[in-house]
């Protein structure tokens, strides 16, 4: 029988946790507006499209690769996908699609890069980066693509729970965060996940196959910046050419706050839900407070420091 | 077939014991280049048998293990499982014909239980819907048999869903050996176990593996230690210059006698026969 220690949450996962509720209580102290229901859906809504990134990056950062080029394959396809509905009139669910594609598209070839040709995904993805980057400006040619259907920006509605209106786009992310979490614990292939991130070599002479997880983990992480996309375009009603660059480091940022190791194998989904909240919290709360957004950078920064040196302590001490 | 006109002159051992041979190869050539690993090497091991494998240096030791756990393929010669020839073009290939490896470097992934590593794999879904339709895993079967493999070897932890990480070496070392222990059919073959062991772990894991012989499995053990392997052998393979020089009866010998053949002071030609094992 597992005893309840081995239930509860490591303390990998309970600082975030910690460092969310504070922050929280900070910014209750400081504004008469932050705890307030309106103020809370305005943050899950501002966060839910790097949650959603954070989703592949999580799953790519767990098998000990990073993704670079997160924001900006998101921005790609949030272009398409417009651009699909707009100029060439295609019905939403096929333009949405083919953006999907796209993603998925970019998400197989770091995949492949880094499985067959086995460079770093460090290396792969700061390329596919610009690429993606320059792709989107040429096709885009740098415009905005406005007058979108209404079907392009359904998930950008909102429902009231009560007082407060909630946005159907969180309620993807929240979803999307349940069901990742439930299938990286509960089936084989989450756990190979985790056992490439932790020892591929030991994995791959187990007989798992253990290319096929890594191009699984790109591609599923590809369709993750899809949805971001969609939720990116539902947001801002607009397909963006300049979308993306902020999000860009702050899913890197999110996934290593929630305590996600970048060695590789350890950490869980629903940190980087937290993290993500984050870097959301600060963000509105600063604003709240009417502190400059150069403040916020800085204190993202020192937070994504004190994030990795955590872990890479309690990694040297778990030895 | 011609090979088979080139039997090794020491038929005096054919057929006399009467435990059935589980895994033989016969003639295994591998060459690096210039470097020639394997040269016409034969191995032998029976039914319920610990076969330790030493040799100096670059004696082929390890090549002849790589090659019988599919972990390379050698240019010639041939292997036999139950008498029947196999190809194992891959570790997964050996895994499957039922030979499972426990590697030198201790091949388990530190952050996760020792259920986990158990089961990596090899994880059993659950019976109902969620398991058929969406993969779902069955944890509690999972943690429930790996409580009754480590308690049917012996290895006394307590908790099954700690990480690896926190065991100690030996413990970790006794996870890789449970592991192979309970998914091999055929044979457990085990590079240096204790290599990397202090004394009472060492001693901890020389148990296991006479646990592992007791449950009916023939063990295949590389090391360097002498004193480990004629505590616990049943018969020596001597390698040396990529070949096989003798199987020695470690009852029947000291430890300097097995060091002179493994140097090559005693020539195979002069070894006295009862130092041969049958
Ligand atoms: N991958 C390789 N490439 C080139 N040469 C190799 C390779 N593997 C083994 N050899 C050579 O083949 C010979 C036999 O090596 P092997 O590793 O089988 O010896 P060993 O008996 O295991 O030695 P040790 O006790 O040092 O582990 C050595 O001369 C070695 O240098
Ligand atoms: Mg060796």
């Amino acid at each position: 029988m597992p005893s309840w220690k081995d239930q509860m949450p490591s303390l990998g996962t309970l600082g975030p946790l910690i460092a969310l509720v504070l922050a929280c209580g900070f910014f209750a102290l400081q504004s008469e507006q932050f705890l307030t229901g309106a103020n809370f859906s305005l943050i899950l809504q501002q966060v839910m499209v790097v949650g959603l990134i954070a989703i592949g990056q999580t799953l790519i950062i767990l098998t000990a690769g990073i993704d670079l080029s997160c924001g900006m394959v998101m921005a790609l396809g949030g272009v398409v996908m417009t651009k699909m509905a707009h100029d060439h009139g295609l019905h939403p669910i096929v333009a949405i699609s083919i953006g999907f594609a796209v993603t998925a598209g970019f998400g197989l070839i770091n995949g492949l890069l880094v499985t067959r040709i086995k460079l770093p995904s460090f290396i792969v993805t700061l390329g596919t980066m610009n690429i993606a980057f320059a792709l989107t400006q040429l096709y885009s040619q740098s415009q905005t693509i406005t007058d979108l259907p209404a079907g392009m920006t359904l998930l950008g509605n909102t429902f009231a729970i009560g007082q407060t209106q909630v946005a159907y786009g969180t309620v993807v992310m929240l979803a999307m965060y349940a069901l990742s979490w439930l299938w990286l614990r509960d089936t084989a292939t989450g756990r190979h996940i985790y056992a490439v991130g932790n020892n591929p070599e030991a994995t791959r002479l187990t007989g798992i196959a253990t290319h096929k997880v890594l191009l699984l983990v790109y591609v599923l992480a590809g369709l993750c910046y899809g949805l971001a996309a969609l939720l990116s375009v539902a947001r801002t009603g607009v397909g963006d050419p300049n979308a993306g660059q902020t999000e860009n480091l702050d899913a890197i940022t999110a996934v290593v706050l929630g305590g996600t190791s970048l060695f590789g194998g350890r950490g869980m989904i629903i940190g980087s839900l937290i993290g993500a909240l984050i870097v959301g919290v600060f963000r509105n709360g600063l604003t709240l407070m009417g502190v400059s957004s150069v403040y916020q950078i800085l204190i993202t920064g020192i937070l994504v420091i004190l994030a990795v040196a955590t872990d890479q302590l309690s990694r040297k001490g778990g030895r | 077939m011609s090979a088979i006109t080139e039997l090794e002159p020491s038929t005096h051992s054919l057929n006399i014991d009467p435990r059935p041979l589980v895994l033989q190869a016969k003639g295994l050539v591998k060459r690096y280049g210039q470097v020639t690993a394997l040269d016409g090497a034969d191995f032998e091991l029976r039914a319920g048998e610990i076969m330790a494998v030493i040799g100096d240096n670059g004696a082929g030791k390890s090549s002849l293990i790589k090659a019988l756990s599919g972990a390379i393929s050698p240019d010639s010669g041939e292997i036999l499982l139950d008498g029947q020839p196999v190809v194992l073009k891959s570790p997964i290939d050996a895994r499957r014909a039922g030979i499972e490896t426990v590697y030198q470097d201790l091949a388990v992934a530190p952050a996760m239980t020792i259920a986990e590593n158990l089961f990596l794999g090899r994880e059993i879904r659950r019976n109902d819907v969620l398991g058929q339709w969406f993969g779902a895993l069955d944890k509690r079967k999972m943690l429930e048999d790996s409580i009754a493999y480590m308690q049917e070897l012996k290895i006394g932890i307590r908790s099954m869903s700690q990480a690896v990480e926190t065991l100690s070496g030996g413990q970790r070392q006794g996870v890789a050996v449970a592991r192979a222990a309970a998914f091999a059919r055929h044979v457990v073959i085990m590079d240096e176990p204790t290599a990397a062991l202090g004394v009472k772990e060492g001693n901890m894991v020389l148990e296991l593996i006479r646990n592992v012989r007791d449950r009916g499995l023939p063990v295949v053990l590389i090391s360097h230690n002498m004193p480990h392997v004629f505590e616990i052998a049943d018969r020596i393979h001597v390698a040396r210059l990529g070949r096989r020089a003798a199987i020695l009866n470690p009852k029947a010998i000291t430890m300097s006698d097995a060091v002179a053949v493994m140097t090559g002071a005693m020539k195979p030609a002069d070894i006295p026969p009862h130092w041969l094992a049958q």
